[in-house]
C-alpha cells in the first residue's frame, strides 16, 4: 500500500505528463501481481468497490471525531477523504500495512453495513499518506489528473508495447489484468481481443496557413463545431471514444443505444437545433456531459444530440483504413443509410467550382455550428495522427473587437512566473466595463514580457493569484464567434478568444461596447 | 471578498450564550476565519479585565503598553521579529536582544530596551518578563503579572526541537493568550528528520538539476539549513540574496550554518546537484527560471494539505513548521491548565471548540493582520 500511496502522491505533485507516465510505468514494472493490476484499474477508472460509498467514510469519521471539529476540518481541507486521512491517529494498531490486494479482497468480501468497520481497521494499519490512498482507492475517484488513455500509455511504456495494442485487448480483460501483464512481460501470447469494441487513434488535420489547394485533388467538407467522437461496435457491444481515446459511452448513452451498425466510424457530436441556428450554449452542455459517467433523462431531453459522420474505419470486420478517402466515403454513405436518421447523418461535401469559390462560400458561412472548412486529399488513407499533406483544417476568419484589460493571472508551465492570462471587458451603454472574455495566447514572447511588466506596474488590487489592473490598456481580441450567455454578467461569451494585437496607441474610452459585440451575434 | 454568516447556535469560540450573531470573514488568500463578537459583547466582557484585546493588538491597560501592535504605538512589547508581530514606527520598544537585532536589520535605525530571557521589569504596576517561545531566534512569550493575576501571551510558539533557537518553556499562568495557526486536528507536523530525509533523497535522485526550497527568510530558512547540517549534509548550501543578512545575523548569534553561497548570478552548471533556499515569493518568479531543472520544494506546515501544495505548484512538499501543531497546542493547554484561554489568531473556532469539549474556558479574539502564509 505504501508504494501505491507514494505513486498517488507523486502523481498529485507532478505536473509534467511525461513524468506522470514514467512514475506509473516504474510502478507497474516493479510491483508484483495482483497489486499492480488493481492499481492500474484504479488509475484507469475500471475499479469499482461496491461496498464502499463516500457516505461510509463520513459515517466512519463521525463515529471517531467530534462532528463540529470534523466539519471545521473538512471545510478547511476541502476533501472528505483527505480530512479523515489527516485526522486519523497514526498506525495505532502497530500491525503491518496491508497490501493493495489485501485491501481489495477485504472490502469486496464484506457487506455494505460492515464496510466502515473493515475500513477503520485498515486505517489503523497505515500512515497519513497510506490512509489517503486507501480512501481514494476504496471510493473510486482518484483525482490525480490521469485519464484511462494515459494509464494505458504508461503500461505500454513500461513493457515496450504499443498503446494501440493495449487498447485493442483492454476491453476484453478485467481487473486485476493478470493476462495483460503476462503479455507485457513476454510470458504469454497477446490476449485475444475477442468480441470487444475498442478505440483506434483518430486521423487529424494540419491548419492551412496560407496558400490554397487544388480541388481536383482535395475535397472540401464543413468543419463542425461539436465534439469529435469515434463509435466502435461489434454488434454485441457499442462504445464511444473522445479524441483522446477515453471512453465516453456513459455520457452519451442515447447515441450508443441508437447505433445499430457493426464497425467503427468517426464523426462530430452535435446538438439538434444548432445546425439551423439554434442556441449556441449547447456546446457547453455537450462539454459538461463529456465529463460525466452517467447522465439523467432530463439532460438527454434538453439537448438532443446526434452524430454527423465524417469517415468510416471499419465496416463490419473489414478494415477500410488503407483505402482512399473516395472509396471510404462511398462505404460511409451506404453504411449510414441503415442507421437511424434522427441520430446519424453524413457530413455534406461542399460543392465549389474552384478554391476562390470555396473561399466565398466559407466567408459567407456564419452559422454557429460551423468552425470552418476541412480539406481532405481524395486519395488519403485513414492514418493515425497528423500527417503532412493529407488533411487540412481551414478555420473561418476570426472576428475582432477592441477590449480593455481588467484582470491578470499568472500562467502555468513555462509561463508560471508571468502574468499571462488576461480578463478583458467592453463598455456598457452607461459607461461601465464588464468582462467579456479571457485569453492567454496570441502574443509573442516579447509582448508577453511587456504585458507582464504592465500588469506589475499597474496593479490596483490583488485577489489571491489574480491582479486587478488600471483600466487603461486596449487589447485587440480575435475570436471565432460570440453568442448570448446567461452565465456572464455582460450577457455575451466569446468562442476561442485570443489576443491579436496590443493597442497601446488607443485610449481605453475608445474600446468597443457590448452592444457592438451583440451586433456580431450569429 | 468576505461573507457574513449568521449562526444561531452556541458560540464555539467563547461559549457565550446562544443566538449571538457572529460575523465570519473568510479571506480568499489565507482562508483564515475570524470570529468577531458583537461590539456590545466585546465591551461588556473585555472592560472588566486589565488586558484588552483589540483588532490591532493586545493592550495592557495599567502599563499603557501594547503587545505586537499592528499600528505605531508609544510603548510596544514585541514577541518576535516576524513582520506581522514586529512593525516599525513605535515610540519605545521592549523585546529580547535577538529580536531587537532582527528589527534593527529589517527597519534600520530602530532601537529599544533589550530584555533577555527570564528577565523583566515593572511598569505602571505591571511586572513584565520575557520567556523562550521556541518559534524563531529571539522569540518570546511575555508574562504579565498584575493584581495577583498571571497572564502569558505566547506570541507564536512551538514545542519541537529547533537547533536555531532556545526551546519553549512552559510558564504557569491564570490566563493564557495563545496562537492557533495550526489549530485544526488535521495538522500534525511529522518529525523534521523525515522531511529532511525526503529533501536529501530528492537531491540524490536529481543530481543533474537542483532542489529549490521555499522557506521564509527569518527562521524557517535557517532552521532548514541547520537541520541539513545536523543530518550530515556539509556541502555548500546556496541561498537567495534576500536571505544573506539574516543568515549572517543568525551566525553572529552562535547559530552555525556552515558554508553558504549566494545563488544569484551563478551559472547553471555550478548549481547542478545543489540545494537552493529561497523566499517563497521568489519560487514562481523569474529568479527561479535561471536554475538548472529545479524541483520546487516548500517548507511549511501548510504542506500537510495536498491542495495547498498543488495551488503553489509545489512538487516536493516539506511539512516543516515553526508553529505548534494541533497536538502541541492542546497538550500545552492541558499542561498549563489556565483558568481562561484567549485565542488570538489562526483557527480560533476549532481550538475554542476543543476547549469547550475539555471544559476549559476559552474565547476567540479578533486580531487582524496575523499569519503570513509563508512564515508558517
Amino acid at each position: 500500500m505504501q508504494a501505491f500511496a507514494a505513486l498517488i502522491d507523486g502523481l498529485i505533485y507532478t505536473r509534467s505528463r511525461d513524468l506522470k507516465i514514467r512514475l506509473i510505468a516504474d510502478y507497474l514494472r516493479i510491483t508484483p501481481d495482483p497489486d499492480r493490476g488493481w492499481a492500474l484499474a484504479a488509475l484507469a477508472g475500471t475499479l469499482n468497490i461496491a461496498t464502499v460509498k463516500s457516505a461510509a467514510i463520513r459515517a466512519m469519521a463521525e463515529e471517531r471525531f467530534d462532528p463540529m471539529l470534523f466539519r471545521m476540518s473538512r471545510d478547511y481541507v476541502g476533501d472528505t477523504a483527505e480530512t479523515v486521512a489527516l485526522m486519523w491517529p497514526d498506525n495505532s494498531s502497530g500491525d503491518a500495512a496491508p497490501t493493495v490486494s489485501e485491501v481489495i479482497d477485504l472490502l469486496n468480501s464484506t457487506s455494505r453495513a460492515r464496510a466502515p468497520a473493515v475500513l477503520a481497521e485498515l486505517m489503523d494499519r497505515l500512515d497519513a499518506n497510506g490512509r489517503y490512498a486507501l480512501l481514494k482507492l476504496a471510493t473510486g475517484g482518484m483525482r490525480v489528473g490521469i485519464s484511462a488513455r494515459l494509464a494505458k500509455t504508461a503500461f505500454g511504456q513500461a513493457f515496450g508495447v504499443s498503446v494501440d495494442d493495449v487498447e485493442e485487448v483492454w476491453h476484453a480483460l478485467r481487473p486485476p489484468y493478470a493476462e495483460l501483464f503476462a503479455w507485457g512481460e513476454g510470458r504469454t501470447e497477446r490476449p485475444d481481443p475477442a468480441d470487444s469494441a475498442f478505440f483506434r487513434p483518430f486521423m487529424l488535420a494540419h491548419p492551412l496557413e496560407d496558400g490554397s489547394v487544388n480541388l481536383d485533388e482535395f475535397v472540401a467538407e464543413w468543419k463542425w463545431d461539436g465534439i469529435r467522437i469515434q463509435i466502435a461496435s461489434t454488434g454485441g457491444e457499442t462504445r464511444l471514444f473522445s479524441r483522446g481515446g477515453d471512453e465516453v459511452t456513459g455520457a452519451f448513452p442515447e447515441i450508443a443505444a441508437a447505433f445499430n451498425g457493426v464497425g467503427v466510424v468517426d464523426g462530430e457530436l452535435l446538438v439538434r437545433g444548432d445546425v439551423q441556428g439554434g442556441e449556441a450554449a449547447s456546446f457547453n452542455a455537450l462539454q459538461q456531459r463529456l465529463g460525466r459517467k452517467n447522465v439523467t433523462a432530463a439532460m438527454q431531453a434538453e439537448y438532443p444530440v446526434f452524430v454527423r459522420l465524417y469517415d468510416i474505419l471499419f465496416d463490419g470486420a473489414e478494415d477500410l483504413r488503407g483505402q482512399p478517402w473516395t472509396a471510404r466515403r462511398d462505404r460511409l454513405e451506404l453504411f449510414t443509410a441503415n442507421l437511424d436518421p434522427v441520430r446519424f447523418d453524413v457530413s455534406a461535401v461542399i460543392e465549389a467550382r474552384d478554391f476562390e469559390h470555396l473561399a466565398e462560400i466559407r466567408a459567407a458561412a456564419r452559422e454557429a455550428a460551423i468552425e470552418g472548412v476541412m480539406l481532405k486529399r481524395r486519395d488519403s488513407p485513414y492514418l493515425a495522427g497528423r500527417k503532412v499533406g493529407l488533411w487540412y483544417k481551414w478555420k473561418r476568419e476570426p472576428l475582432v473587437a477592441d477590449c480593455v484589460m481588467m484582470y491578470a493571472q499568472r500562467g502555468s508551465g513555462k509561463r508560471s512566473s508571468y502574468y499571462s492570462d488576461y480578463t478583458f471587458g467592453c463598455w456598457t451603454d452607461d459607461g461601465n466595463l464588464l468582462p467579456v472574455g479571457k485569453a492567454y495566447s496570441g502574443f509573442s514572447d516579447d509582448e508577453l514580457k511587456w504585458l507582464d511588466r504592465f500588469v506589475r506596474n499597474n496593479t490596483v488590487a490583488r485577489f489571491g493569484p489574480v491582479r486587478e489592473v488600471e483600466k487603461s490598456l486596449v487589447l485587440e481580441v480575435a475570436f471565432d464567434a460570440v453568442h448570448e450567455s446567461k452565465r456572464h454578467k455582460s450577457g455575451v461569451a466569446m468562442r476561442f478568444p485570443r489576443i491579436s494585437r496590443l493597442r497601446r496607441d488607443k485610449p481605453a474610452e475608445e474600446a468597443d461596447t457590448i452592444s457592438a459585440l451583440r451586433a456580431m451575434f450569429d | 471578498m468576505h461573507e457574513i454568516r449568521d449562526e444561531v447556535a452556541a458560540c464555539a469560540g467563547c461559549g457565550c450564550e446562544l443566538s449571538l450573531i457572529h460575523a465570519v470573514y473568510i479571506t480568499p488568500v489565507t482562508a483564515h476565519i475570524l470570529i468577531q463578537k458583537r461590539t456590545a459583547d466585546i465591551s461588556r466582557t473585555a472592560a472588566q479585565h486589565w488586558i484588552e484585546p483589540h483588532a490591532h493588538g493586545i493592550y495592557v491597560k495599567p502599563a499603557d503598553m501594547w503587545i505586537d501592535p499592528s499600528r505605531p504605538a508609544a510603548r510596544a512589547l514585541v514577541t518576535h521579529g516576524h513582520a506581522d508581530h514586529a512593525r516599525s514606527g513605535h515610540g519605545a520598544v521592549w523585546a529580547t536582544p535577538e529580536t531587537l537585532a532582527i528589527m534593527a536589520l529589517r527597519y534600520g535605525t530602530e532601537m529599544g530596551t533589550p530584555v533577555p530571557y527570564g528577565e523583566g521589569f515593572e511598569h505602571g504596576g505591571v511586572k513584565i518578563s520575557f520567556h523562550p517561545a521556541g518559534h524563531v531566534l529571539g522569540s518570546a512569550q511575555i508574562l504579565l503579572e498584575h493584581a495577583g493575576e498571571r497572564v502569558v501571551v505566547t506570541g507564536d510558539y512551538k514545542r519541537r526541537f529547533d537547533p536555531t533557537c532556545t526551546p519553549f518553556e512552559p510558564v504557569a499562568c491564570d490566563v493564557l493568550i495563545t496562537e492557533a495557526t495550526f489549530g485544526l486536528p488535521v495538522f500534525t507536523h511529522p518529525p523534521i528528520e523525515d522531511e529532511i530525509a525526503k529533501l536529501l533523497a530528492a537531491r540524490e535522485a536529481n543530481v543533474d538539476g537542483c532542489i529549490v526550497v521555499g522557506a521564509y527568510a527569518l527562521g524557517k530558512a535557517q532552521r532548514v539549513i541547520a537541520e541539513l547540517r545536523r543530518a550530515g549534509y556539509d556541502a555548500p548550501i546556496y541561498i537567495h540574496g534576500a536571505m544573506q543578512k539574516m543568515c549572517d545575523l543568525y551566525a553572529a548569534h552562535n547559530v552555525p550554518l556552515g558554508e553558504l553561497i549566494m545563488a544569484t548570478g551563478l551559472a547553471k552548471a555550478e548549481l547542478r546537484g545543489a540545494i537552493v533556499i529561497a523566499p517563497p515569493s521568489a519560487m514562481n518568479d523569474r529568479w527561479a527560471q535561471r536554475l538548472p531543472e529545479p524541483i520546487t520544494a516548500m517548507a511549511s506546515g501548510w504542506m500537510r494539505v495536498r491542495q495547498r501544495a498543488r495551488q503553489r505548484n509545489v512538487e516536493l512538499p516539506l511539512v516543516i513548521s515553526d508553529h505548534a501543531d494541533w497536538t502541541e497546542l492542546t497538550d500545552t493547554l492541558l499542561e498549563l491548565r489556565p483558568s481562561e484561554t484567549w485565542i488570538t489568531h489562526g483557527r480560533t473556532d476549532a481550538l475554542g471548540r476543543w476547549c469547550e469539549l475539555h471544559q476549559l474556558k476559552a474565547r476567540a479574539l479578533d486580531l487582524v493582520g496575523r499569519e503570513d502564509e509563508d512564515e508558517a
